[in-house]
């Protein structure tokens, strides 16, 4: 395969063609956080805060770099003032939705997230959806999946499957940034099995 | 109807039933579009193939239902040719005295549009002002055309692009005609056609799949439906010669379950087609083999979005990919996909058949041709309107659509729909084209305008779209949706007299990482109906927040009703009519509004005879005290 030359942070960066921004970056050892990222699954794209700035031409915007091909000569910069207010952004709409997921509080003090200035939700889940994608892609047995669309997007699991492939697997519940997911099979479990 | 193997054979068809209609043979055709089908067309049409039956005339008098004809405000329409004479809202009822003055070739006045000004009447459909200002190439065929008969269509010359391009032109001189022809997308970002078709065509991988968006769903738009609806072999013809271009042998339509007409026009022209050799194996005996396969979409609007459409064609959820691919080369099933909104489709056997410099010589410096407009709201000609790219928002809303309704004034007119923005007055003499729009902050989107009054609140609207999103983004990506959550939380509180200092600013930060961070064009233009607000009504917002007013005194929480105890008649007509039981007072007693128990309906605004003009609507003003009961006694004189 091809390999391709590009900029990252102002470092020279080698990599074959295909490779994302994400893994390109790794190599020189830039740090990009990811919420919904995992390597043995597809990128899913939407969490959004692995976001970079990339420059190509006179133009710059914004890309997801889990999901972004690197491209010849292109010039990323992933702590740029417009990512670090994109990505503060997202932290503070994640933290008024999940206010004690862990991952997110410590994501949120890093990038200065200091006042809330949303009204808090309730819900334990961030909708990353590893624990929906890890059950299909990986142990292939859609046990949990989204419902509803739009603002009332939930994850759930499917009574049906999960009482069968569930107790003895759980593997998802250790990809999961914010513990709401066994709560949420400890629950379905009492209700629904 | 044996296959149709050679260009000949079609055309001799095409003169079969030219010569088999005679021009001058009286035809009824009664519109049976969205629009006219609510208003009750079905039933126009039974009783006039009725009234045919029992006058005899079934044979000396044609009737056909047609596609749309545009005028939607005043349906049942039904014209009639040769004279061209149209008639406007009429109903079953109408169909005797109808069909007798066609027998007897007299006109009914009554039916006929009068002129709002000079309180003329105007026979002819094409002289009616509506009808008069627009450029009607696309649609045009609609009215003339039943949808359901593959006939009407070859009998105007349709299907005759087709055999050109088969025939006379190379796959690489069709593509290279659209390309010069400068057509842009009609469904939303007008992305150059010709360029997309080149991507795909260009692009490694077999099949190629070329597809019609009819996913249209634009609050108020309906021209996709319309079209599609009424003349679906002209998107049928577009999309084979796009097949033949760019090297496919396999279309889907995507339309949405919700326009049922739609998808049987569009079947049962599918099979027409195939039936006459225009669709299949070895088209025309050209040796070229396209098939269609037609696909409902379960109602998301997000799927309107080509990675989203093209996934749930696939069989997956609707929801866009994350991939920085175009779907013009990995689409479908990771093959080159082209996807054209049904509109955009529509104009290629025109551009086939009239030429480069034909349509290059329609519309402006970089948009060309015409385009379709939902012209919805608040103005008097609502309808589908064409006109050529360029044309001002003041020459669709007054000249054609004539002007807001009530003498109100003009506030408004929202494009794009939900990723679309508010443009005001001052805007009003700008031409309509792809870039205007966006430098304005709006789009073209497909083409929906909802015109505003002052009595619409530009908050209101604002949230209104938001609201629209809240169920119809996929809920994917954080920031769509965790963005509109919290904007819609701050409309509402907003709206309810909550807002605060500061409100705005953080509006605009979550727009902001909305545009710039979100995974497609719905999430990063859902922010546009509140940017724009904020950049040309910035005042009313401030209304809203500081002085807790609405303007427009539509928020009800911010609005209140009172009775001016000096213009009260104690007539008891709010008093009765009152939903809420919220008006007390009696014979000769003063009326006064309870506040707590009033619901801010308005009911006692519109009743209020206008000679006592008692009731008023305020906001932002504390409500006077009410007068103390011993005042309240009005004494009439006695009628001597």
């Amino acid at each position: 395969m091809k390999e391709v030359t590009l900029e990252i942070d102002g470092k020279e960066v080698k990599v074959k063609e295909g490779t994302t921004l994400l893994e390109a970056a790794k190599t020189v050892g830039v740090e990009i956080p990811t919420l919904c990222y995992h390597e043995k699954l597809e990128p899913y794209g939407a969490c959004r805060i692995c976001s970079v700035e990339i420059k190509s031409g006179n133009r710059t915007r914004l890309v997801a770099a889990c999901v972004y091909p690197v491209e010849e000569g292109l010039v990323v910069n992933t702590k740029s003032e417009r990512v670090a207010k994109t990505r503060k952004m997202l932290l503070e709409l994640m933290l008024a939705r999940a206010p004690s997921a862990k991952k997110i509080e410590d994501l949120a003090y890093e990038y200065g997230v200091d006042k809330a200035r949303f009204e808090k939700e309730s819900f334990f889940c961030i909708l990353c959806g590893l624990c929906v994608r890890y059950c299909a892609e990986v142990k292939k047995k859609n046990a949990i999946t989204f419902i509803g669309r739009g603002t009332e997007r939930e994850v759930m699991f499917i009574p049906e499957i999960a009482s069968r492939e569930c107790p003895s697997c759980q593997e998802c519940f250790d990809l999961c940034p914010t513990d709401g997911l066994r709560a949420n099979f400890l629950l379905a479990q009492a209700l629904t099995f | 109807m044996p296959k149709l193997n050679q260009e000949a054979e079609l055309g001799k068809l095409r003169q079969d039933i030219v010569s088999k209609r005679d021009p001058n043979k009286p035809c009824i055709t009664i519109c049976s579009g969205t629009g006219c089908h609510a208003y009750g067309s079905e039933k126009v049409a039974s009783a006039f193939m009725e009234e045919l039956e029992k006058q005899g005339l079934g044979e000396k008098i044609d009737l056909r239902r047609t596609g749309c004809h545009g005028f939607c405000e005043r349906g049942t329409l039904v014209v009639i040719y040769p004279e061209e004479t149209c008639y406007l809202r009429v109903q079953p009822e109408d169909a005797p005295d109808v069909v007798q003055s066609v027998r007897e070739k007299r006109i009914i006045d009554r039916l006929l549009y009068t002129d709002p000004i000079t309180g003329e009447k105007i026979v002819r459909e094409s002289e009616i002002p509506f009808y008069k200002y627009q450029e009607r190439i696309i649609f045009g065929d609609n009215r003339k055309i039943d949808p359901q008969n593959i006939d009407d269509y070859i009998a105007l010359g349709g299907y005759s692009a087709l055999p050109k391009v088969l025939f006379e032109m190379t796959p690489d001189e069709v593509l290279t005609e659209i390309k010069k022809s400068n057509l842009r997308g009609r469904g939303g970002g007008g992305f150059p056609t010709g360029r997309k078709w080149e991507s795909t065509k260009n692009a490694p991988g077999e099949p190629k799949y070329v597809i019609v968006n009819c996913d249209e769903g634009d609050p108020g738009a309906y021209m996709n439906r319309s079209l599609m609806e009424g003349n679906p072999h002209s998107v049928l013809e577009g999309l084979i010669i796009g097949a033949y271009a760019m090297g496919s042998h396999e279309g889907f339509i995507y339309v949405r379950a919700e326009y049922p007409l739609a998808v049987d026009n569009v079947r049962l022209a599918i099979k027409q087609a195939e039936e006459h050799g225009l669709l299949g194996e070895n088209i025309l005996g050209s040796g070229f083999d396209f098939k269609i396969e037609v696909h409902q979409g379960a109602g998301a609007f997000v799927s309107g979005e080509s990675s989203a459409l093209m996934t749930a064609i696939e069989g997956r959820v609707g929801e866009p990919r994350p991939k920085y691919i175009h779907t013009s080369e990995k689409g479908i099933w990771d093959k080159p996909s082209d996807l054209n909104n049904v509109e955009t489709w529509a104009n290629i056997p025109f551009i086939i058949n009239k030429g480069v410099s034909w349509f290059n010589s329609i519309g402006t410096d970089r948009s060309k041709g015409t385009k379709i407009f939902a012209l919805v709201g608040k103005v008097n000609n609502t309808g589908l309107v064409e006109m050529p790219l360029g044309a001002t928002l003041r020459d669709i809303i007054y000249k054609i659509g004539g002007g807001i309704p009530g003498g109100k004034k003009f506030k408004a007119v929202q494009t794009g729909g939900p990723s679309g923005g508010c443009i005001p007055e001052a805007y009003l003499d700008s031409p309509i084209d792809f870039d205007e729009l966006t430098k304005l902050g709006s789009m073209m989107g497909s083409g929906g305008m909802i015109v505003m009054d002052e009595d619409t609140c530009v908050v209101d609207v604002a949230r209104y779209f938001l609201n629209v999103l809240r169920d119809e983004s996929c809920g994917k990506c954080v920031p769509c949706r965790e963005g509109i959550r919290q904007m819609l939380r701050i409309f509402n509180r907003i709206t309810e007299g909550k807002g605060e200092e500061g409100d705005i600013e953080l509006l605009e930060e979550i727009s902001e990482v909305m545009r710039d961070s979100s995974l497609c064009a719905l999430g990063q233009t859902a922010p546009n109906p509140a940017l724009t607000t904020f950049k040309y009504f910035r005042d009313e917002y401030e209304a809203h927040i500081r002085e807790k007013r609405c303007p427009a005194g539509v928020c009800k929480a911010l609005i209140s009703y009172y009775i001016d105890p000096n213009k009260c008649q104690a007539c008891m007509i709010c008093l009765r009519d009152c939903p809420a039981g919220a008006i007390e007072g009696g014979k000769n007693l003063i009326h006064v509004i309870n506040q707590e128990k009033c619901t801010k309906c308005g009911t006692c605004l519109e009743v209020c005879p206008p000679r006592f003009d008692a009731v008023r609507r305020m906001s932002g003003e504390p409500i006077p005290v009410p007068i103390p009961q011993e005042e309240r006694v009005i004494s009439r004189k006695e009628k001597q």
